[in-house]
């Protein structure tokens, strides 16, 4: 046995370590790189009016179109920037009820984001917890799980989703259901990929060896380290799942006329397109498409920021 | 020599890939398609004692890795067992394993990918004793910070993240993860092998001061031959998953018995020799999936003779302490019937 100490090894040389970075420093740092593209800023703000604007709906707007008290037939097909019969102008013009349409139109979005994002959130858990089992366990199970996701993929979001609100019937708890069902694969394949890399890591077989339970490999371990690709797609799914739901109410089995979306307030409008009264259609798909627009172009920043290979 | 507290006992290690769906339906066109194994350690018995550092030393794919693996409970293995204390370390359990003791624990290679790069390195060394309840709660942070000094960082680094380390203190901080186990065994891999020579310096003049002070056992695999003479007190050679020489670290070092351990060591450049020539061995390491028949180094080997071909050497004790596994040793390599004409 050899007790002699390597020359030039001194036990307690140790460089500093640069200061630690502190959670405020990463999203300052985060914003830092956000903010430089003025297209992303422009977004973040549209979304961010939006959703103030339709979660404050009923104090912004002078009616509350889910009240059928507060409708006049007398104001049917006003053209926007009418006086109507309740001494308020309707900016975006009335639809066939008399309902004012930019507050029918504020609080369809309210109900698009709900369903957007409760859809999102929940695909993402179950999307999540199925990545993470497949690739943590590998095997059959991963097997299985993941040619039922691979089956699922190939079939059109918007087919399963059609299939399921005809199974479940209309209603804001079904839709995201339908909304769920269709979606979480997308998550689930997400995280597979990201876990399938991460799984084989050192780290992870170090936790292994310690050994610490399952449960805690999973969720401490692997899950932080795939989540930043899986914000990235959150965000795009949550504008799709706002899209979708828009088909689905669009198509009439969505969302019922008397708890008007954005979808739906498109379908009825639809029928007038022609009848010279487009603004029914016209204004509810605006503010859609920005909003989906809005939603993507602020992902595929967040996307630019956290991706390595862009860092300083 | 006291009673060992590890037992490697006829140890071996297959890797099993069967074949997917697809290759199996052209397999049945072509003839191939069956389940690719590799042997990557067959029948290898080893025991250490306490306070002893064993090193393995072989060329890349010579399985010295997966007997770490195997050691550190990581993976279990095919045949044979690995116990401490008579206990096995760990169990194969519907296709998983199930490591049952936390007295072995395992240093890895690369310090960049063994911390978790978004875990707090306070955290991540103490998650392990906090979960097996090794550090009464509230002393897990004042423990951590004790650590982290013993092996010669700050305190006040628990509450940064690996990336904010060099490679040498990341190193620190995995041998603290392993230590704040409390182990009986630490199994090294190739825990220098990604350090710069002086930082790799420091980092074993760290490990042979924790040794000394806390009376560490240890498996330490490398296969740097002159760091191995310096930490290790008896020396295993492997060549393709099986054991070929075992002996005290100086007499292994003064008179190599075994053809691949002389040209390993024909094969290390030296300071100071000035124009010599390396010896390479000559010829490649042959592929596990399907071992030369007889003793697994003869392709390669200077002497190998009939024998070598067609019959697997015995591991013999030549000296005290010493085995071989070669003919040389055992009676020649020419066959039986041969020397008998």
């Amino acid at each position: 046995m050899s007790e002699t100490l390597i020359p030039g090894g001194n036990t307690l040389a140790v460089p500093a370590a640069p200061p630690a970075e502190t959670r405020v420093m990463r999203m300052r740092n985060f914003w830092s790189d956000y903010r430089r593209s003025w297209v992303a800023i422009a977004a973040l703000i549209v979304i961010v009016a939006l959703i103030v604007g339709s979660f404050g709906a009923p104090w912004l707007v002078p009616q509350d179109p889910y009240d059928l008290a507060n409708l006049d037939w007398l104001d049917a097909f006003l053209p926007p920037g009418t006086e109507g019969s309740g001494g308020y102008v309707h900016i975006l013009g009335t639809d066939n009820a008399g309902r004012d349409m930019l507050s029918a139109i504020l609080y369809g979005l309210r109900t698009s984001f709900v369903i957007g994002i409760s859809a999102g959130a929940l695909a993402l858990t179950v999307g999540i917890t199925i990545g993470l089992t497949a690739a943590y366990f590998g095997g059959r199970i991963e097997a299985f799980l993941m040619r039922i996701v691979d089956l699922q993929l190939s079939m059109p979001a918007i087919l399963l989703a059609l299939v399921m609100v005809a199974m479940l019937g209309q209603g804001v708890a079904q839709i995201i259901l339908a909304l769920v069902v269709a979606q979480y694969a997308y998550f689930a394949r997400t995280t597979h990929g990201a876990a399938s890399v991460e799984r084989r890591k050192d780290y992870i077989e170090a936790a292994r060896s310690t050994p610490l339970p399952t449960r805690r490999i999973m969720f401490k371990h692997l899950l932080p380290n795939v989540l930043p690709p899986l914000i990235v797609v959150a965000t795009v799914q949550v504008a799709s799942a706002i899209s979708l739901e828009a088909t689905l109410s669009f198509l009439g089995v969505g969302l019922p006329l008397t708890e008007p979306s954005l979808g739906t307030l498109i379908s009825n409008g639809f029928k007038y397109i022609h009848a010279g009264r487009p603004w029914l259609s016209i204004y509810p798909g605006l503010f859609l498409m920005v909003t989906v627009v809005a939603i993507n172009l602020v992902g595929d920043q967040v996307r630019t920021v956290i991706d390595p290979r862009n860092s300083r | 020599m006291t009673d060992p507290i590890l037992k490697i006992d006829h140890v071996s290690k297959r890797f099993t890939r069967m074949p997917g769906l697809a290759e199996r339906w052209v397999g049945k066109l072509t003839g191939g398609g069956k389940p690719v194994v590799v042997h990557a350690l067959s029948d290898v018995s080893l025991e250490v004692t306490k306070r002893e550092v064993l090193g393995i030393v072989g060329e890349s794919g010579c399985g010295k890795s997966t007997l770490g693996r195997v050691v550190a409970g990581i993976y279990a293995p095919s045949d044979g067992s690995v116990t401490l204390h008579g206990k096995p370390i760990a169990r194969e359990h519907g296709g998983n394993v199930d490591k049952l003791t936390t007295q072995v624990q395992m240093i890895h290679q690369d310090p960049f990918a063994s911390l978790n790069p978004r875990m707090k390195v306070g955290e991540t060394l103490a998650e392990g004793p906090r979960h097996h309840k090794i550090i009464p709660a509230n002393q897990v942070r004042e423990r951590m910070r004790e650590l982290l000094e013993k092996v010669g960082l700050e305190g006040a680094y628990a509450d940064r993240l690996p990336h904010q380390f060099s490679g040498g203190q990341r190193q620190r901080v995995a041998i603290a993860r392993a230590l704040a186990m409390e182990p009986e065994v630490l199994v090294l891999d190739e825990a220098v092998a990604s350090l710069d020579v002086s930082i790799q310096a420091q980092v074993l003049n760290l490990f042979m001061d924790l040794r000394r002070d806390l009376g560490l056992t240890a498996l330490f695999i490398s296969h740097d031959l002159s760091v191995v003479r310096h930490v290790c007190d008896r020396v295993a050679i492997m060549y393709l998953g099986r054991l070929v020489e075992l002996a005290p670290a100086d007499e292994l070092y003064a008179e190599p018995k075994h053809p691949y351990t002389q040209a390993l060591f024909a094969s290390v450049p030296t300071v100071g020799t000035g124009k010599g020539r390396f010896e390479a061995i000559k010829g490649e390491i042959p592929s596990p999936i399907d071992p030369p028949p007889g003793c697994a180094f003869h392709p390669r080997c200077p002497f190998a003779g009939p024998r070598c071909r067609a019959e697997v050497p015995r591991l013999t004790g030549a000296g005290t302490a010493r085995t071989v596994a070669c003919h040389l040793n055992d009676g020649g390599v020419e066959m039986k019937t041969e020397a008998a004409a």
